[in-house]
């Protein structure tokens, strides 16, 4: 049967999909891909439904060799050196490892995780509808823990379908947007714009629980400990020594901690590639807002099959320019009145 | 009752969830609450709302902002905490076996001794107590109970356990709990249930419920290994009374 071997592996590496939903009631936390923008483009590339299962590769090199049959995959996330058999592969692309070849990649640069999509997702049994690995639990599959080498990806013999690449709009910059709730009143004015003021750096001990962030100490009005409520990925939560913690997908459903503020979810890739000592900063946005941001994500989701392009074609990238302020004035080469740009 | 109706706190826990806060203590009339709205949400969907998560004071609701707004949903929450609840169909009660003391229970002496009494009299007290779960969270199972008498109320230890067994019945704070899965904890561990709150390989696979009653009965260490096998294959340990 075809399958993916991985040959080698770093932590911080499993299957992960767009997560389990609905028994959060029972304390089962929906774990799931840290950055699902880039799960989804990987995933688009095969034509896999956007949310399906893939690797999630931490920070570390991996490798894996297609055995009994070619294995069509896509890369998207943090980039990477990737080669194939020594022939170098290009991020935000599918590719197909030939029988008995090994795809190698280097260390993440410029963020923390990066996706291995693989041509008509990974062969599992879904447990509450998903293979993402939840180890406390006994949850995933094909393995209930993170992935080590030697493991084996079910997969389906390669397509044979034209290699594709996506074109994804530069990655946001600028600060990480927050709404401020729900027990942002357990804190003073003062040390709500400390929150908001400070560049704050991820401490290495951070994992897909949580993010512990490193600055100033918060303090709180009241003390820190609150009666038990229900958490969300994003939650900003202070524990007794000042020192927010962002709750990742993996995280507790309930906690004790006062919530200062929510990473919006439209923010919440951009936060998990952010690597161990890199400061950033946040900033308080409208609920309004917000929730618009939401459908603009939703919308980005969505526009990802209209993204795709052959692997050898160099089309102008229009909206990239339009970004960059470029082609939004027109100049005709034969009329001197549009040389410049209007006033 | 109308006139003495308090609307609940709509707090935004980002931009797809609020937390509908009816206390920030924990406070049974307010647990019922929370218990209620979530009967209230199932029994009439708000189109929109994808997951919601009971807990002691408050009630979060998941939902999609690309259905429905903040605001508007806020407006149907406030409306449906306002009605009478709708009737809880039926209280189960649970009769949950825990093995007290020794290895089962290693703070149980100590928890004695902070209290001025005998690990006996502790046990008895446990036992007779009549409670309730008022949320599941943290880890799969982790059933925290309300009702637990005054005299065994002790503070959370200084220094939280990084391991405790799967098991553990415990007290921390006002609270009694039964936890499922070996992990930390910073509570008082007094015995240990050989029931499974969270079976993967049995159904039903959660087998606690918000709202549902539970009250303990003593069994020796003997007895707590021959079921603990039991449940470990997937039979049902405990006793499920109708109530």
């Amino acid at each position: 049967m075809t399958r993916l071997i991985v040959t080698s592996i770093g932590p911080a590496s499993s299957v992960q999909d767009g997560g389990r939903h609905g028994a959060q009631r029972y304390g089962l936390t929906p774990s799931g891909a840290m950055d699902r923008l880039a799960l989804a483009a990987a995933n688009t590339l095969l034509g896999n439904a956007p949310f399906a299962a893939a690797v999630e590769i931490g920070p570390f090199g991996a490798a894996f060799s297609a055995r009994e049959g070619a294995v069509r995959v896509a890369l998207s996330g943090a980039a990477r050196s990737a080669d194939i058999a020594g022939q170098p592969v290009a991020f935000d692309s599918s590719m197909t490892i030939p029988d008995g070849e090994t795809l190698t990649l280097g260390f993440a640069k410029g963020g923390a995780f990066s996706y291995l999509a693989i041509e008509g997702g990974i062969g599992g049994e879904p447990m509450f509808g998903s293979l993402a690995v939840n180890a406390r639990a006994g949850l995933g599959s094909p393995y209930q823990r993170p992935l080590q080498a030697g493991d084996e990806l079910p997969a389906k013999a390669a397509s044979g379908a034209p290699e594709r690449r996506i074109e994804l709009p530069q990655a946001a910059a600028g600060p990480i947007r927050v709404v401020f709730g729900p027990q942002h009143d357990e804190f003073a004015d003062e040390a709500k714009q400390l929150f908001l003021d400070s560049e704050w750096k991820i401490s290495p001990t951070s994992d897909r629980m949580g993010y512990r962030l490193e600055g100033p100490v918060i303090k709180h009005l009241h003390g820190h400990n609150i009666v038990s409520d229900g958490t969300v990925d994003g939650s900003i939560q202070v524990p007794g020594n000042g020192a927010p913690i962002v709750l990742m997908p993996d995280r507790g459903t309930t906690g004790g901690y006062p919530k200062i503020a929510t990473v919006i979810s439209a923010d919440l890739g951009r936060l998990a590639q952010t690597t161990a000592g890199t400061g950033f900063r946040f900033k308080a946005i409208a609920m309004a807002e917000a929730q618009a941001e939401v459908k603009t994500f939703a919308q980005l989701l969505r526009s990802l099959p209209d993204r795709l392009r052959g692997i050898d074609s160099v089309e102008l990238n229009i909206e990239a320019l339009h970004d960059a302020n470029v082609a939004g004035h027109a100049v005709s080469a034969v009329d001197a009145d549009t040389w410049h740009p209007p006033a | 009752m109308e006139a003495t109706f308090h609307p609940p706190r709509l707090l935004p826990s980002g931009d797809s969830a609020i937390t509908v806060e009816f206390s920030q203590h924990i406070d049974d009339a307010a647990n019922q609450r929370v218990l209620a709205l979530d009967r209230a949400m199932t029994a009439t969907p708000i189109a929109g709302v994808t997951e919601t998560v009971p807990t002691y004071r408050s009630l979060l609701v998941h939902y999609d902002p690309c259905q429905i707004n903040f605001e508007a949903l806020c407006e149907k929450l406030l409306a449906m905490a306002k009605l009478p609840a709708p009737p809880n169909a039926k209280t189960r009660h649970w009769r949950v076996p825990v093995a007290y003391g020794g290895e089962n229970g290693i703070d149980l002496e100590d928890v004695a001794k902070t209290l001025h009494t005998t690990p006996d009299e502790i046990v008895a007290r446990h036992v007779a107590g009549d409670y309730r779960v008022a949320m599941i969270g943290f880890t799969p199972g982790w059933s925290y109970l309300s009702g637990l008498e005054k005299f065994l109320h002790m503070p959370r230890r200084q220094n939280p356990r990084i391991l405790t067994p799967p098991g553990t019945v415990s007290i921390g704070g006002v609270q009694t709990g039964i936890q499922c899965l070996a992990g930390p904890s910073g509570w008082h561990l007094i015995g240990r249930t050989p029931m499974r709150t969270y079976h993967l390989h049995r159904k039903p696979i959660f087998l606690l419920e918000p709202g549902d009653r539970i009250t303990f009965f003593a069994i020796d260490e003997k007895s707590f290994a021959e079921q603990d096998q039991a449940a470990e294959r997937g039979d049902l340990v405990g006793e499920l009374m109708a109530s």
